[in-house]
Protein backbone atom coordinates (compact mmCIF):
# COMPACT_ATOMS: atom_id res chain seq x y z
CA UNK A 1 0.00 0.00 0.00
CA UNK A 2 2.81 2.39 0.93
CA UNK A 3 4.44 1.47 -2.32
CA UNK A 4 1.49 2.61 -4.43
CA UNK A 5 1.29 5.90 -2.53
CA UNK A 6 5.02 6.48 -3.14
CA UNK A 7 4.67 5.75 -6.85
CA UNK A 8 1.64 8.02 -7.28
CA UNK A 9 3.30 10.83 -5.31
CA UNK A 10 6.38 10.47 -7.52
CA UNK A 11 4.38 10.61 -10.75
CA UNK A 12 2.58 13.78 -9.62
CA UNK A 13 5.26 15.64 -7.66
CA UNK A 14 8.47 14.72 -9.50
CA UNK A 15 7.84 17.00 -12.54
CA UNK A 16 7.12 19.90 -10.15
CA UNK A 17 10.19 19.24 -8.00
CA UNK A 18 12.34 18.44 -11.04
CA UNK A 19 11.39 21.68 -12.79
CA UNK A 20 11.99 23.68 -9.64
CA UNK A 21 15.43 22.10 -9.17
CA UNK A 22 16.24 22.86 -12.81
CA UNK A 23 15.27 26.49 -12.18
CA UNK A 24 17.43 26.72 -9.05
CA UNK A 25 20.22 25.05 -11.01
CA UNK A 26 20.07 27.75 -13.70
CA UNK A 27 19.97 30.50 -11.08
CA UNK A 28 23.01 29.14 -9.21
CA UNK A 29 24.86 28.67 -12.50
CA UNK A 30 24.12 32.28 -13.45
CA UNK A 31 25.34 33.56 -10.07
CA UNK A 32 28.54 31.53 -10.43
CA UNK A 33 29.10 33.28 -13.77
CA UNK A 34 28.37 36.73 -12.29
CA UNK A 35 24.95 37.03 -13.97
CA UNK A 36 21.47 37.67 -12.58
CA UNK A 37 19.99 34.62 -14.22
CA UNK A 38 16.44 33.66 -15.22
CA UNK A 39 13.49 33.40 -12.80
CA UNK A 40 13.31 30.20 -10.73
CA UNK A 41 10.18 29.15 -12.66
CA UNK A 42 11.90 29.54 -16.05
CA UNK A 43 11.97 25.78 -16.86
CA UNK A 44 8.15 25.70 -16.52
CA UNK A 45 7.84 28.70 -18.87
CA UNK A 46 10.13 26.93 -21.34
CA UNK A 47 8.15 23.69 -21.34
CA UNK A 48 4.85 25.61 -21.44
CA UNK A 49 6.17 27.48 -24.46
CA UNK A 50 7.22 24.27 -26.19
CA UNK A 51 3.67 22.94 -25.89
CA UNK A 52 2.38 26.16 -27.50
CA UNK A 53 4.57 25.73 -30.56
CA UNK A 54 3.74 24.07 -33.85
CA UNK A 55 4.55 20.36 -33.91
CA UNK A 56 7.05 19.71 -36.68
CA UNK A 57 7.57 16.00 -37.26
CA UNK A 58 10.08 14.59 -39.72
CA UNK A 59 9.29 10.89 -39.17
CA UNK A 60 6.24 9.77 -37.15
CA UNK A 61 8.28 7.07 -35.39
CA UNK A 62 10.40 9.68 -33.59
CA UNK A 63 7.46 10.85 -31.49
CA UNK A 64 6.50 7.30 -30.58
CA UNK A 65 10.01 6.65 -29.27
CA UNK A 66 9.98 9.85 -27.22
CA UNK A 67 6.67 8.87 -25.59
CA UNK A 68 8.21 5.46 -24.79
CA UNK A 69 11.25 7.26 -23.30
CA UNK A 70 9.01 9.40 -21.09
CA UNK A 71 6.87 6.42 -20.00
CA UNK A 72 9.82 4.20 -19.09
CA UNK A 73 11.67 6.96 -17.22
CA UNK A 74 8.49 7.72 -15.25
CA UNK A 75 7.95 3.99 -14.67
CA UNK A 76 11.46 3.31 -13.38
CA UNK A 77 11.17 6.31 -11.04
CA UNK A 78 7.73 5.14 -9.86
CA UNK A 79 9.12 1.64 -9.12
CA UNK A 80 11.94 3.28 -7.20
CA UNK A 81 9.66 5.36 -4.98
CA UNK A 82 7.34 2.36 -4.57
CA UNK A 83 10.33 0.58 -2.99
CA UNK A 84 10.74 -1.94 -5.82
CA UNK A 85 13.66 -4.06 -6.97
CA UNK A 86 16.62 -1.77 -7.75
CA UNK A 87 17.99 -4.07 -10.49
CA UNK A 88 14.66 -3.99 -12.35
CA UNK A 89 14.63 -0.21 -11.97
CA UNK A 90 18.13 0.13 -13.41
CA UNK A 91 17.22 -2.00 -16.43
CA UNK A 92 13.97 -0.13 -17.11
CA UNK A 93 15.97 3.09 -16.80
CA UNK A 94 18.48 1.91 -19.42
CA UNK A 95 15.68 0.77 -21.74
CA UNK A 96 14.22 4.29 -21.58
CA UNK A 97 17.47 5.75 -22.91
CA UNK A 98 17.59 3.14 -25.67
CA UNK A 99 14.21 4.51 -26.83
CA UNK A 100 15.59 8.05 -26.88
CA UNK A 101 18.55 6.90 -28.97
CA UNK A 102 16.23 5.05 -31.37
CA UNK A 103 14.13 8.21 -31.70
CA UNK A 104 17.20 10.21 -32.66
CA UNK A 105 18.28 7.51 -35.15
CA UNK A 106 14.81 7.45 -36.75
CA UNK A 107 15.50 10.80 -38.42
CA UNK A 108 17.98 11.17 -41.27
CA UNK A 109 19.98 13.99 -39.80
CA UNK A 110 23.77 13.84 -39.29
CA UNK A 111 23.64 15.95 -36.12
CA UNK A 112 20.91 13.82 -34.63
CA UNK A 113 22.94 10.69 -35.46
CA UNK A 114 26.13 12.03 -33.86
CA UNK A 115 24.11 12.91 -30.77
CA UNK A 116 22.58 9.41 -30.70
CA UNK A 117 26.02 7.76 -31.02
CA UNK A 118 27.36 9.89 -28.20
CA UNK A 119 24.33 9.06 -26.06
CA UNK A 120 25.07 5.35 -26.59
CA UNK A 121 28.67 5.97 -25.50
CA UNK A 122 27.36 7.73 -22.41
CA UNK A 123 25.12 4.75 -21.62
CA UNK A 124 28.19 2.49 -21.96
CA UNK A 125 30.13 4.82 -19.68
CA UNK A 126 27.64 5.01 -16.82
CA UNK A 127 25.97 1.59 -16.97
CA UNK A 128 28.68 -0.43 -15.10
CA UNK A 129 28.81 2.10 -12.29
CA UNK A 130 25.06 2.33 -11.79
CA UNK A 131 24.81 -1.48 -11.51
CA UNK A 132 27.73 -1.48 -9.03
CA UNK A 133 25.83 1.08 -6.96
CA UNK A 134 22.88 -1.34 -6.80
CA UNK A 135 25.21 -4.22 -5.84
CA UNK A 136 26.95 -2.11 -3.18
CA UNK A 137 23.66 -1.09 -1.60
CA UNK A 138 22.63 -4.78 -1.65
CA UNK A 139 25.82 -5.82 0.17
CA UNK A 140 25.16 -3.28 2.92
CA UNK A 141 21.41 -3.73 3.36
CA UNK A 142 21.09 -7.40 2.37
CA UNK A 143 18.28 -6.74 -0.09
CA UNK A 144 17.80 -5.45 -3.62
CA UNK A 145 14.51 -3.80 -2.65
CA UNK A 146 14.63 -0.03 -2.35
CA UNK A 147 12.17 -0.19 0.56
CA UNK A 148 14.67 -2.27 2.59
CA UNK A 149 17.61 -0.08 1.56
CA UNK A 150 15.75 3.03 2.72
CA UNK A 151 14.79 1.36 6.03
CA UNK A 152 18.27 0.10 6.88
CA UNK A 153 19.97 1.51 9.99
CA UNK A 154 23.46 0.89 8.58
CA UNK A 155 25.19 4.07 7.34
CA UNK A 156 25.82 2.84 3.78
CA UNK A 157 28.11 5.75 2.89
CA UNK A 158 30.73 4.59 5.46
CA UNK A 159 30.92 1.19 3.77
CA UNK A 160 30.66 2.50 0.20
CA UNK A 161 32.70 5.72 -0.12
CA UNK A 162 34.30 4.50 -3.37
CA UNK A 163 30.94 3.50 -4.85
CA UNK A 164 29.49 6.87 -3.89
CA UNK A 165 32.38 8.79 -5.50
CA UNK A 166 32.00 6.68 -8.63
CA UNK A 167 28.28 7.44 -8.68
CA UNK A 168 29.06 11.16 -8.31
CA UNK A 169 31.22 10.96 -11.46
CA UNK A 170 28.54 9.31 -13.58
CA UNK A 171 25.94 11.65 -12.09
CA UNK A 172 27.59 14.39 -14.17
CA UNK A 173 26.85 12.28 -17.27
CA UNK A 174 23.27 11.61 -16.22
CA UNK A 175 22.49 15.22 -15.30
CA UNK A 176 23.91 16.25 -18.71
CA UNK A 177 26.58 18.43 -17.16
CA UNK A 178 30.14 19.32 -18.12
CA UNK A 179 32.66 17.77 -18.56
CA UNK A 180 30.49 14.90 -19.87
CA UNK A 181 27.69 16.73 -21.70
CA UNK A 182 28.73 15.29 -25.05
CA UNK A 183 25.42 14.12 -26.54
CA UNK A 184 23.49 17.35 -26.01
CA UNK A 185 23.93 20.45 -23.94
CA UNK A 186 21.95 23.08 -22.11
CA UNK A 187 24.67 25.62 -22.79
CA UNK A 188 25.61 27.51 -25.90
CA UNK A 189 27.92 24.82 -27.29
CA UNK A 190 26.73 24.36 -30.84
CA UNK A 191 29.33 22.27 -32.62
CA UNK A 192 26.82 19.45 -33.21
CA UNK A 193 23.84 21.87 -33.28
CA UNK A 194 21.89 20.29 -30.40
CA UNK A 195 23.02 16.69 -30.65
CA UNK A 196 20.42 14.08 -29.78
CA UNK A 197 17.57 16.61 -29.47
CA UNK A 198 18.31 18.42 -32.76
CA UNK A 199 15.35 16.97 -34.66
CA UNK A 200 12.84 17.17 -31.81
CA UNK A 201 10.90 20.39 -31.52
CA UNK A 202 7.81 21.85 -29.89
CA UNK A 203 5.70 19.45 -27.76
CA UNK A 204 8.08 16.52 -28.35
CA UNK A 205 11.01 18.48 -26.94
CA UNK A 206 8.76 19.40 -24.02
CA UNK A 207 8.22 15.69 -23.32
CA UNK A 208 11.98 15.07 -23.35
CA UNK A 209 12.40 17.91 -20.87
CA UNK A 210 9.74 16.48 -18.52
CA UNK A 211 11.38 13.03 -18.78
CA UNK A 212 14.64 14.67 -17.75
CA UNK A 213 12.97 16.14 -14.66
CA UNK A 214 11.66 12.70 -13.69
CA UNK A 215 15.12 11.29 -14.26
CA UNK A 216 16.83 13.88 -12.05
CA UNK A 217 14.50 13.20 -9.12
CA UNK A 218 15.09 9.46 -9.46
CA UNK A 219 18.88 9.99 -9.48
CA UNK A 220 18.74 12.23 -6.42
CA UNK A 221 16.70 9.48 -4.75
CA UNK A 222 19.52 7.05 -5.55
CA UNK A 223 22.02 9.44 -3.93
CA UNK A 224 19.76 9.63 -0.86
CA UNK A 225 19.90 5.83 -0.38
CA UNK A 226 23.57 6.14 0.64
CA UNK A 227 22.53 8.35 3.58
CA UNK A 228 19.14 6.75 4.28
CA UNK A 229 19.93 5.84 7.89
CA UNK A 230 19.46 9.51 8.83
CA UNK A 231 16.90 11.47 6.74
CA UNK A 232 18.25 14.90 7.74
CA UNK A 233 21.81 14.06 6.73
CA UNK A 234 20.33 12.38 3.64
CA UNK A 235 18.55 15.50 2.38
CA UNK A 236 21.57 17.71 3.14
CA UNK A 237 23.86 15.25 1.34
CA UNK A 238 21.60 15.24 -1.75
CA UNK A 239 21.65 19.07 -1.84
CA UNK A 240 25.43 19.22 -1.38
CA UNK A 241 25.97 16.63 -4.12
CA UNK A 242 23.78 18.55 -6.54
CA UNK A 243 25.48 21.90 -5.87
CA UNK A 244 28.86 20.19 -6.27
CA UNK A 245 27.71 18.92 -9.69
CA UNK A 246 26.70 22.47 -10.67
CA UNK A 247 30.10 23.72 -9.53
CA UNK A 248 31.93 21.07 -11.58
CA UNK A 249 29.67 21.93 -14.53
CA UNK A 250 30.86 25.54 -14.37
CA UNK A 251 34.59 25.01 -13.84
CA UNK A 252 35.23 22.25 -16.38
CA UNK A 253 35.28 22.23 -20.17
CA UNK A 254 33.60 19.52 -22.21
CA UNK A 255 35.84 16.48 -22.87
CA UNK A 256 36.06 14.17 -25.87
CA UNK A 257 33.97 11.01 -25.89
CA UNK A 258 37.05 8.83 -25.30
CA UNK A 259 37.75 10.65 -22.03
CA UNK A 260 34.10 10.44 -21.02
CA UNK A 261 34.12 6.66 -21.55
CA UNK A 262 37.39 6.24 -19.62
CA UNK A 263 36.05 8.49 -16.87
CA UNK A 264 32.92 6.37 -16.47
CA UNK A 265 34.90 3.12 -16.38
CA UNK A 266 37.54 4.49 -13.99
CA UNK A 267 34.65 5.38 -11.70
CA UNK A 268 33.46 1.77 -12.05
CA UNK A 269 36.96 0.51 -11.14
CA UNK A 270 36.83 2.65 -8.01
CA UNK A 271 33.47 1.07 -7.21
CA UNK A 272 34.81 -2.47 -7.83
CA UNK A 273 37.82 -1.82 -5.55
CA UNK A 274 35.44 -0.61 -2.86
CA UNK A 275 33.23 -3.69 -3.20
CA UNK A 276 36.25 -6.04 -3.21
CA UNK A 277 37.53 -4.61 0.08
CA UNK A 278 34.01 -4.73 1.51
CA UNK A 279 33.47 -8.39 0.58
CA UNK A 280 36.94 -9.29 1.96
CA UNK A 281 35.98 -7.66 5.27
CA UNK A 282 32.63 -9.50 5.31
CA UNK A 283 34.24 -12.90 4.63
CA UNK A 284 36.68 -12.10 7.45
CA UNK A 285 33.72 -12.10 9.80
CA UNK A 286 33.44 -8.36 10.30
CA UNK B 1 -1.60 32.12 -19.64
CA UNK B 2 0.93 32.48 -22.38
CA UNK B 3 4.44 31.18 -22.00
CA UNK B 4 5.79 32.18 -25.39
CA UNK B 5 6.92 35.67 -24.44
CA UNK B 6 8.54 34.43 -21.25
CA UNK B 7 10.78 31.98 -23.06
CA UNK B 8 11.92 33.26 -26.47
CA UNK B 9 14.77 31.20 -27.88
CA UNK B 10 16.91 32.93 -30.42
CA UNK B 11 18.68 31.71 -33.52
CA UNK B 12 21.46 34.07 -34.55
CA UNK B 13 22.67 34.01 -38.15
CA UNK B 14 25.36 36.12 -39.79
CA UNK B 15 24.25 36.72 -43.39
CA UNK B 16 27.52 38.31 -44.60
CA UNK B 17 27.68 40.96 -41.92
CA UNK B 18 31.03 42.63 -41.14
CA UNK B 19 30.81 40.93 -37.70
CA UNK B 20 30.25 44.25 -35.92
CA UNK B 21 26.58 43.60 -35.17
CA UNK B 22 27.32 39.95 -34.32
CA UNK B 23 29.69 40.97 -31.57
CA UNK B 24 26.98 43.25 -30.19
CA UNK B 25 24.46 40.38 -30.35
CA UNK B 26 26.81 38.16 -28.37
CA UNK B 27 27.45 41.03 -25.94
CA UNK B 28 23.77 40.71 -24.95
CA UNK B 29 24.56 37.28 -23.49
CA UNK B 30 27.45 38.50 -21.32
CA UNK B 31 27.03 39.17 -17.58
CA UNK B 32 26.66 42.93 -18.27
CA UNK B 33 23.39 42.58 -20.22
CA UNK B 34 22.49 38.95 -19.40
CA UNK B 35 19.41 38.43 -21.58
CA UNK B 36 18.82 35.05 -19.91
CA UNK B 37 17.09 37.19 -17.23
CA UNK B 38 14.15 37.29 -19.66
CA UNK B 39 14.37 33.59 -20.44
CA UNK B 40 16.17 34.31 -23.72
CA UNK B 41 18.45 31.49 -24.83
CA UNK B 42 20.81 31.58 -27.79
CA UNK B 43 20.16 28.26 -29.50
CA UNK B 44 22.02 26.98 -32.55
CA UNK B 45 19.08 24.97 -33.79
CA UNK B 46 16.38 26.51 -36.03
CA UNK B 47 13.92 23.81 -34.90
CA UNK B 48 14.16 25.06 -31.31
CA UNK B 49 14.09 28.76 -32.14
CA UNK B 50 11.27 31.30 -31.87
CA UNK B 51 13.17 34.38 -33.04
CA UNK B 52 15.57 34.63 -35.98
CA UNK B 53 18.11 37.36 -35.21
CA UNK B 54 19.87 38.06 -38.45
CA UNK B 55 22.66 40.48 -39.37
CA UNK B 56 24.17 41.56 -42.69
CA UNK B 57 22.79 42.25 -46.15
CA UNK B 58 22.69 38.62 -47.47
CA UNK B 59 24.88 37.70 -50.43
CA UNK B 60 24.01 35.35 -53.28
CA UNK B 61 25.71 32.42 -51.54
CA UNK B 62 23.81 32.51 -48.24
CA UNK B 63 20.46 33.45 -49.72
CA UNK B 64 19.23 29.80 -49.84
CA UNK B 65 20.66 29.22 -46.34
CA UNK B 66 18.58 32.07 -44.90
CA UNK B 67 15.45 30.76 -46.61
CA UNK B 68 16.16 27.24 -45.34
CA UNK B 69 16.73 28.37 -41.74
CA UNK B 70 13.52 30.40 -41.80
CA UNK B 71 11.48 27.52 -43.14
CA UNK B 72 12.84 25.08 -40.55
CA UNK B 73 11.62 27.20 -37.64
CA UNK B 74 8.27 26.01 -36.24
CA UNK B 75 5.41 28.54 -36.05
CA UNK B 76 4.90 31.01 -34.44
CA UNK B 77 8.17 32.76 -35.33
CA UNK B 78 9.46 36.29 -35.88
CA UNK B 79 12.47 37.73 -37.70
CA UNK B 80 14.58 40.62 -36.41
CA UNK B 81 16.93 42.35 -38.85
CA UNK B 82 19.81 43.73 -36.79
CA UNK B 83 21.89 46.61 -38.15
CA UNK B 84 21.57 48.88 -41.13
CA UNK B 85 22.96 46.27 -43.55
CA UNK B 86 20.18 43.87 -42.58
CA UNK B 87 17.65 46.65 -43.18
CA UNK B 88 18.85 48.00 -46.52
CA UNK B 89 22.28 46.58 -47.37
CA UNK B 90 24.01 49.56 -45.72
CA UNK B 91 27.37 50.59 -47.14
CA UNK B 92 27.57 47.27 -48.98
CA UNK B 93 24.34 47.98 -50.83
CA UNK B 94 26.02 48.63 -54.19
CA UNK B 95 28.23 45.50 -54.08
CA UNK B 96 27.63 43.09 -56.97
CA UNK B 97 26.94 40.12 -54.68
CA UNK B 98 24.77 41.77 -52.01
CA UNK B 99 21.02 41.20 -52.13
CA UNK B 100 20.44 44.31 -50.00
CA UNK B 101 18.32 43.68 -46.91
CA UNK B 102 16.82 40.65 -45.21
CA UNK B 103 13.28 41.52 -46.36
CA UNK B 104 14.30 40.79 -49.96
CA UNK B 105 14.44 37.10 -49.03
CA UNK B 106 12.23 36.46 -45.96
CA UNK B 107 9.55 38.55 -44.19
CA UNK B 108 11.00 40.76 -41.44
CA UNK B 109 9.00 41.81 -38.37
CA UNK B 110 11.38 44.15 -36.54
CA UNK B 111 14.20 46.35 -37.83
CA UNK B 112 16.94 47.35 -35.40
CA UNK B 113 18.94 50.27 -36.86
CA UNK B 114 22.55 51.15 -36.15
CA UNK B 115 26.07 50.52 -37.39
CA UNK B 116 26.73 48.59 -35.31
CA UNK B 117 23.42 48.19 -33.44
CA UNK B 118 23.96 48.66 -29.70
CA UNK B 119 23.08 45.82 -27.28
CA UNK B 120 20.40 48.01 -25.65
CA UNK B 121 18.77 48.51 -29.04
CA UNK B 122 18.94 44.81 -29.82
CA UNK B 123 17.27 43.93 -26.50
CA UNK B 124 14.63 46.58 -27.22
CA UNK B 125 14.09 45.02 -30.66
CA UNK B 126 13.62 41.59 -29.09
CA UNK B 127 11.06 43.01 -26.63
CA UNK B 128 9.14 44.54 -29.57
CA UNK B 129 9.35 41.20 -31.37
CA UNK B 130 7.78 39.44 -28.36
CA UNK B 131 4.59 41.45 -28.79
CA UNK B 132 4.43 40.43 -32.46
CA UNK B 133 5.20 36.83 -31.53
CA UNK B 134 2.27 36.82 -29.12
CA UNK B 135 0.01 38.30 -31.80
CA UNK B 136 1.02 35.54 -34.22
CA UNK B 137 0.40 32.87 -31.61
CA UNK B 138 -3.11 34.17 -30.97
CA UNK B 139 -3.79 34.20 -34.68
CA UNK B 140 -2.41 30.67 -35.03
CA UNK B 141 -4.49 29.17 -32.19
CA UNK B 142 -7.53 31.15 -33.41
CA UNK B 143 -7.16 29.71 -36.89
CA UNK B 144 -6.73 26.21 -35.49
CA UNK B 145 -9.93 26.65 -33.45
CA UNK B 146 -11.86 27.92 -36.48
CA UNK B 147 -10.59 25.02 -38.56
CA UNK B 148 -11.67 22.54 -35.88
CA UNK B 149 -15.11 24.15 -35.65
CA UNK B 150 -15.48 24.14 -39.42
CA UNK B 151 -14.45 20.48 -39.44
CA UNK B 152 -17.15 19.62 -36.90
CA UNK B 153 -19.93 21.45 -38.78
CA UNK B 154 -19.26 19.75 -42.12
Amino acid sequence: MNGIVGAVLFLILAPLAGGLIAGIDRKITARMQGRVGPPILQPFYDVGKLFEKESVVVVTAQNFYVVAYLVFIALSGAFFFAGGDLLLIVFAFTLAHVFLVLGAYAVHSPYSHIGAERELIQVMAYEPMIILAAVGLYMVSGSFYVADMAATTVPAILYLPGVFLGLAVILAIKLRKSPFDISTSHHAHQEIVKGITTEFSGPTLGQIEIAHWYENIFLLGLVYLFFAWNPVIGVVAVAVTYVAEIFIDNVTARVRWQTALKGGWLAALLGIANLAILSYMMIGGA
Amino acid sequence: MTFLKRSPWILHYDASSCNGCDIEVLACLTPLYDVERFGIINTGNPKHADILLITGGINSQNRPVVRNLYEQMPEPKVVIAVGVCAATGGIFRECYNIVGGIDKVIPVDVYVPGCAARPEQIIDGVVKALAILEEKREKMTGEARHAAEAGEST
